[in-house]
Order: structure tokens, then C-alpha cells, then sequence
């Protein structure tokens, strides 16, 4: 546990300037999320649905979500840096970020009348 | 029995009586120029100068007419009307005027009743949904080159989905009753080549007799499992010409006897249920499993007797959704995995990752030790061209027999060979598959309120303001859920099989609209109202269906599912481009639906239907969907365009 503790001592100032990343306009973003494509899958709202996950709010970091689209080892096409580049991929992400998460199920009436319903 | 090359008596006294008439036709007419004009289009031609004349001028001391008071189609509606069709479903044609005109005034255009059509592909999805909630052909008749080629899609989709669909075929096949160019066109050798490959039966009777043996015949092949479509050729002479006094002495109607489903062998079943029995996490494959009603209760009664999970490929209403067995399970850790009516089995047991442009990685899902048992009536028959059949799957035990035939027979097996050592077992499983089904539907609630309140109206919001207004009611859906992320499935509680029908078969589009206004017409005796979650490119095929609805009075719900796209489509296209490294922005060419964006409710309305719309606040949505379905309740169609979110 000792070990454990001082590596993340250790790494905790690496992750969160990892984490900062480059900083991305989540207007532009949500424009991007549009025109390339990522909604056809992902939904406007990145809530997802039959044909992809749902990817908002999304608990990745700027970097992961890049590396993700860079080469995806599912059925998603890959976004290359030819089609999109490491900033658009960043405003993408800031767009996600944006996005509040959903109430819970218990203060949505409707769905929680179906859900209780027996 | 030879063709008689004599004209049949019939035949020879109207040309008597009409040469005159005919020999006016043959001579070459001097012509205007606008009939020159009009000479090269496929319309009816104007009247020859000639023609005119015999109309206007003062007619002759004498002229032979041709009657009669018993043409051959009073026979065919005779021999028809024993099949118990409910109705015709057609768009006109004048190689079956015979026929029509026999179901109509010899047939009381009652049982069968005509059906106004605007496309012969409404007609035969008309009668694919109809099939699916009342477990009945309809007849449907279709006009020779053209409107058999109009209908083959719908007949594909219909094949693939193991649905029998009983088409008559209007033909000219005499070219000395071929009137002008047009029936020249519209005539053809061979009636049903063009669809042999997805047909299981088809006949071109020369008499009256012949067409009334191969017009039961048909049937019988037809509803016998794997059921499928047939197709019979009425020949436009026999109809029209009048019946022979000896025929009507001598012709009758074969009786029909229907083969009994095909059963599996008893050594087979046997072997499956060992297998079953013995299994740690048995898995249930349902597709085309559950023919009937009844072909659900089997299945709940097998899954329960082993507590083994369901997972529904929702090709037809096969088990309950809230069924603590519903959708549980696993691939990748079934031991025996149990297939019913699957035509995809490899692609159940294997994935496929796209690597690049040329080819596929395909990954097997399960363990090697996995055993496979197929029950399937599509071992019975196949045909080599379409490829419906799908990849072949090695399985462990193949039953060529109808599933819901064989599953009572699998059911003892198996309630025999459980001792109450497996008994405990399979209690401890049925336990954990429950808990696994019920973090499922809490997941799935969760993930329904993500983008609740967004606009466009996302899928699952929908499913859930249809479900407020339609779940005290006795619904039925009437439309595939694969394009709405199947919302209705994992949200509502569905527990009947006319609650669901499937899917295309073939997943040719253009099913959706008619094959909903033909099950919302099987449920209307029942009074149930019927559901359908229409998606905008599919109605773009052919939207004379609405028209349909709105003509007989058919009680149907359609909800838009718009995304104002050919959206599967836009996806592939966005795929190529991603592969290309070029464009991912232009994927809307030649896939969306915009620019103008179409008004489904002014397209409705313009078919005389209620409507309402575009929605795209989701909060107008409930009440859009509570006044609809009072109109619905009334008797009549109604629609509702929902702009949103693309699945």
C-alpha cells in the first residue's frame, strides 16, 4: 500500500498536466461533432444508441479519447490526422465536457412511472 | 395435356361477332398528327378516325356483342374464395380485369375483399404484415412483367422472412388476346422466372381444372413450414372467356388438407435435451422461433423448465421482454447454446471487426468446446442464388424441423431427464439470470435519460411518451424497432405475440409503411391499436400506402422515426470516407433527406389522412400522441412527423 501511495504521489503532478491537455472551444466542438460525423453514430447529444456508445458526459481524458478515435480496435472508422486534426479532436472533447449529465431516472416522471411499473 | 390449338368455342363466336370490329382495328387507320404524337408513349391510344366514326355514325341493322353469362374467372373466384382469403390486396391491372371483375360482382367483393393498392409492393408488404398478426395469406394480384416486377422486392423480403404471400399473376399468355402493344409488353413466357429464386411454388395453368389443382396446391406449399410465397399465373383467356358447358359439368375444387408442420426426429430430440440437461449455462437463440401465440408459451415453457436465458433476435414476438430469462445469458460463456429458427447463426456466435476496405477479421465468440443445436425448418429447402441462407455454421446436432413443431416434444425430453440434483441447479441459474436481467433494464432506464429533453426528439423519449399513452390500451406494434435503437423493447413490457412482428426478412426498405397498414388491418377486428414507429426513408418508397389506410379505414398510429436520412446509409458512407482519410463532412451527399425537409404531416394529410407535426420539442410530443390516438380509436389512420435523433 506504502509503494502504491508514493508512485501516485509521485505521478499525481504527470497525470494532471496530462490531463489539462490543449485546451479545446467546445462551440467549435459541437459544430465538429456534426459536420465529421460523430453524431450519426453517437447521437446529437452523444447519448448514444443502436449504432454507437453512448460517449457524453464522457469520463475519458483529452489524450485518451484522441488515442481512441486515432485507431479504434472496434467497428468505429478511424479518424486519422488526414480527416481531423489533434484540436478539432480537442474541441470535440470540450464539446462532450459541456455536455451536463442526465437527472437520474427518479426525477424523470415518466420514466420512472415505466420503471416502477410491475 | 396439350394446349388445343382450336380457339375455344367462346373465343371463335366473339371474334365472329366482332370482325368486323377487328378488321377495322388490323387495317392500318390514317392517323392525325397528335395521335402520331402520342403513338411513342406507354398510354391508351386515342380513338382511330375509324373508331370515331362507328360511335358517332348511325349504327348498323346488325351488330354481334359479346357476353356471357359465366366467364372462367367466376371459376377461379369460386376456387379462391375456398382458401379463405380475408382480402386482395392489388393495384390494377389489365391482365386480371377478368378476375377482378368476377371478385367483385360474381364474388360480392366479399371474403375476399378488393383492397385499393398503389404499388404492387404495398400490396405484397400489405400482406406480409398482415400474415405475421393474423396467420393468413392474403391473395394478391399482380399484373404481368410490370407489376410482378414491382412486387419482387416486397416478395424477397417476404421469402426471407419465411412468410407465405399467395400472388395471382394476370398474363396474357394467347397472342391472339393480346390488345395492342401494351399487353404485348406486359406479357410474358414464363410468368414467375423473375421471381423463382425467392419462391417456393409457382404454376402457369393452361385450363380451368389445371388452375384450380395448382391454386390449392399453391396454398398447401405455401403453409407448410418454412412457409413461403407462391405465385400462380391466371391466364388472361381463361378468364375472360366464357366457361364450356362441359367444364361447368365437370370442374370442382380439390379439397385442401394442410401438411402438419414437420416435427424433429425423437432420436434427435432426445440427444438435444441430454445436452440441455446437462448444460452449466445453456443458451436460447429465439429468431423465426414462435409461428403462433402458442410458439411463445413453448418457449416460455422450455426456458423456465431449464432456467435457461432467452436472448431474442426479435424477429418475431418469441418470448416475454420482462421475463426474468429475457435477453440474459452469454455467448462467450454458454456451454450449449440452443438455435431457433436462426438463418445468421455464425453471426451469433462470431464478430466481425472491420480492418480495412477488402475484408473482414472474423472472431469466434464461443469456447471450442461449445456444443450448437440448431432446430430449423430452413434445413428443409433452399435455393442457391439469394443468398438469404447466410454463412454456413458449424453446429453439433441439426434438426431439420419446424421449431415451434418440435419444441413440445423437446419440452418432455427434457422435464424427464431433469433430476432434482439439476433441478437445484438450474434454480440457482434461473437466479442469477433474473438479477442479470434486472440490472439490464435498470441500465437500460438509465441510459434512456440520457438527452432526454434534447431536440431532436431523442429515440428512447419517444418509445417512453408512446408508452404513457398506449400501455392501458390493447397495442400492438406493427413496425420493426432495429432503427429506434430498440426503445419499445427494452422499455415496455412486452408479454403477447401480436405485440411484435418482426422484421423485412430481407431488410429491403419499403416494407415498414405497408407491412404496418396490413397488421394494423389484422388487428382491427380485435380492436387493438396498433403502433407503428415509421422511419422517413422507408415511406419515401411508396406513400400511396397512406392512402390505403385512409381509403378502407384502417386504424394505425404512425409515429415518424425522422432523421431526415437515409441514415444507415450516411453511416456507411462516412466509414468509406474515414477509410479514404478524405471528407468525413460529406456524407450527407446523396443520404440525407433535407433541403427542402419533408412534411410528413402535409404528405398524410394530402392522402386524406389526420396528422400532426413536425414535433421537434419534446415536450409537444405527449399530447401530439394523446389526440392521435383518440382519431385512431375512431376507426381511422393517423400520423404524427417527430423530428429525430438519428437511432
Amino acid at each position: 500500500m506504502k509503494l502504491h501511495a508514493l508512485v501516485f504521489l509521485f505521478m499525481a503532478p504527470l497525470l494532471a498536466a496530462a490531463d489539462q491537455g490543449p485546451t479545446g472551444s467546445a462551440a467549435n466542438g459541437k459544430i465538429l461533432f456534426t459536420k465529421i460525423g460523430c453524431f450519426e453514430c453517437h447521437g446529437y447529444a452523444g447519448q448514444g444508441g443502436g449504432a454507437g456508445a453512448r460517449i457524453a458526459p464522457t469520463p475519458l481524458r483529452a489524450q485518451d479519447l484522441i488515442r481512441y478515435v486515432r485507431r479504434p480496435p472496434g467497428a468505429m472508422p478511424a479518424y486519422t490526422e488526414k480527416v481531423a486534426s489533434d484540436q478539432e479532436l480537442t474541441d470535440i472533447y470540450a464539446y462532450l465536457k459541456s455536455l451536463p449529465p442526465p437527472k437520474p431516472v427518479k426525477d424523470i416522471p415518466l420514466l420512472e412511472k415505466m420503471k416502477t411499473r410491475q | 395435356m396439350a394446349k388445343s390449338k382450336k380457339p375455344p368455342l367462346g373465343r371463335r363466336g366473339f371474334l365472329k361477332g366482332a370482325a368486323a370490329g377487328a378488321a377495322a382495328l388490323l387495317a392500318k387507320p390514317p392517323v392525325c398528327k397528335a395521335q402520331q404524337a402520342h403513338a411513342q408513349r406507354p398510354t391508351a391510344p386515342l380513338p382511330s378516325a375509324r373508331q370515331v366514326a362507328f360511335e358517332t355514325a348511325p349504327p348498323p341493322a346488325h351488330a354481334d356483342v359479346y357476353t356471357t353469362d359465366r366467364p372462367g374467372a367466376d371459376f377461379m373466384v369460386d376456387v379462391l374464395k375456398t382458401l379463405n382469403f380475408d382480402y386482395i390486396c392489388a393495384n390494377p391491372g389489365s391482365s386480371f380485369r377478368g378476375l377482378q371483375e368476377s371478385f367483385i360482382n360474381y364474388g360480392g367483393n366479399k371474403d375476399p375483399e378488393w383492397l385499393t393498392c398503389c404499388h404492387e409492393e404495398s400490396s405484397v408488404a400489405i400482406a406480409h404484415g398482415y400474415f405475421k398478426i393474423a396467420g393468413k395469406p392474403l391473395l394478391i394480384m399482380a399484373h404481368g412483367t410490370v407489376g410482378l416486377q414491382h412486387a419482387s422486392m416486397a416478395i424477397y423480403n417476404a421469402y426471407a422472412d419465411r412468410v407465405p404471400v399467395y400472388i395471382i399473376l394476370g398474363n396474357e399468355q394467347e397472342i391472339n388476346f393480346r390488345r395492342g402493344d401494351v399487353e404485348w409488353k406486359h406479357s410474358v413466357q414464363d410468368p414467375a422466372s423473375m421471381v423463382r429464386d425467392y419462391t417456393k411454388w409457382d404454376d402457369s395453368p393452361i385450363s380451368l381444372g389445371h388452375f384450380a389443382e395448382s391454386a390449392v396446391r399453391a396454398y398447401k406449399i405455401a403453409m407448410t413450414p418454412p412457409m413461403e410465397p407462391v405465385v400462380i399465373s391466371a391466364n388472361g383467356q381463361l378468364q375472360e372467356e366464357p366457361m364450356r358447358e362441359e367444364d361447368r359439368r365437370r370442374l370442382r375444387v380439390p379439397k385442401l388438407t394442410l401438411a402438419s408442420p414437420p416435427a424433429g426426429d425423437s432420436g434427435a430430440v432426445l440427444e438435444a435435451a441430454k445436452m440441455l440437461v446437462a448444460a452449466e449455462n445453456p443458451v436460447i437463440v429465439a429468431g423465426r422461433a414462435a409461428r403462433t401465440p402458442h410458439g411463445l408459451t413453448l418457449l416460455v415453457e422450455l426456458a423456465e423448465a431449464l432456467q435457461a436465458p432467452v436472448q431474442d433476435r426479435r424477429q418475431r414476438m418469441n418470448f416475454p421482454s420482462r421475463h426474468p430469462l429475457y435477453n440474459s445469458g452469454s455467448i462467450p460463456e454458454a456451454d450449449v447454446i440452443l438455435a431457433l429458427e436462426i438463418a445468421d447463426l455464425w453471426f451469433t456466435t462470431h464478430q466481425q471487426t472491420p480492418i480495412n476496405r477488402m475484408g473482414m477479421i472474423n472472431r469466434s465468440l464461443i469456447k471450442p468446446e461449445t456444443k450448437l443445436i440448431t432446430i430449423t425448418a430452413g434445413d428443409l429447402f433452399s435455393r442457391s442464388n439469394y443468398q438469404d441462407f447466410g454463412r454456413y455454421a458449424e453446429v453439433d446436432l441439426a434438426l431439420a424441423a419446424d421449431a415451434e413443431a418440435t419444441l413440445p416434444a423437446l419440452i418432455e425430453a427434457c422435464r424427464k431427464l431433469i433430476t432434482p440434483d439439476r433441478k437445484r441447479a438450474m434454480e440457482e441459474r434461473g437466479k442469477r439470470l433474473a438479477a442479470q436481467h434486472q440490472r439490464n433494464r435498470d441500465r437500460d432506464f438509465d441510459q434512456a435519460a440520457f438527452a432526454w429533453d434534447a431536440s431532436p426528439i431523442s429515440t428512447a423519449r419517444m418509445a417512453a411518451e408512446l408508452w404513457n399513452h398506449i400501455h392501458k390500451e390493447d397495442w400492438s406494434v406493427v413496425s420493426d424497432l432495429n432503427f429506434v435503437s430498440n426503445w419499445p423493447a427494452r422499455l415496455w413490457d412486452f408479454d403477447k405475440y401480436y405485440q411484435f412482428i418482426g422484421g423485412q426478412g430481407a431488410y429491403g426498405i419499403g416494407y415498414g409503411a405497408p407491412a404496418a397498414v396490413g397488421a394494423a388491418l389484422a388487428n382491427k377486428k380485435y380492436g387493438r391499436l396498433s403502433v407503428n414507429i415509421q422511419c422517413d426513408g422507408d415511406l419515401n418508397y411508396a406513400p400511396g400506402v397512406l392512402w390505403t389506410a385512409a381509403h378502407h379505414r384502417i386504424p394505425l398510429l404512425s409515429i415518424m422515426h425522422n432523421n431526415r436520412a437515409y441514415h444507415q446509409e450516411m453511416m456507411y458512407l462516412q466509414d468509406m470516407a474515414n477509410r479514404a482519410q478524405r471528407h468525413p463532412d460529406q456524407a450527407h451527399i446523396g443520404t440525407a433527406i433535407t433541403d427542402p425537409d419533408i412534411n410528413y404531416a402535409m404528405m398524410a394529410k394530402a392522402y386524406g389522412m389526420y396528422s400532426a407535426g413536425p414535433i421537434d420539442n419534446p415536450n409537444d410530443l405527449g399530447p401530439a400522441i394523446k389526440t392521435a390516438i383518440e382519431v385512431v380509436k375512431r376507426g381511422e389512420p393517423a400520423l404524427i412527423d417527430v423530428v429525430t435523433q438519428p437511432r
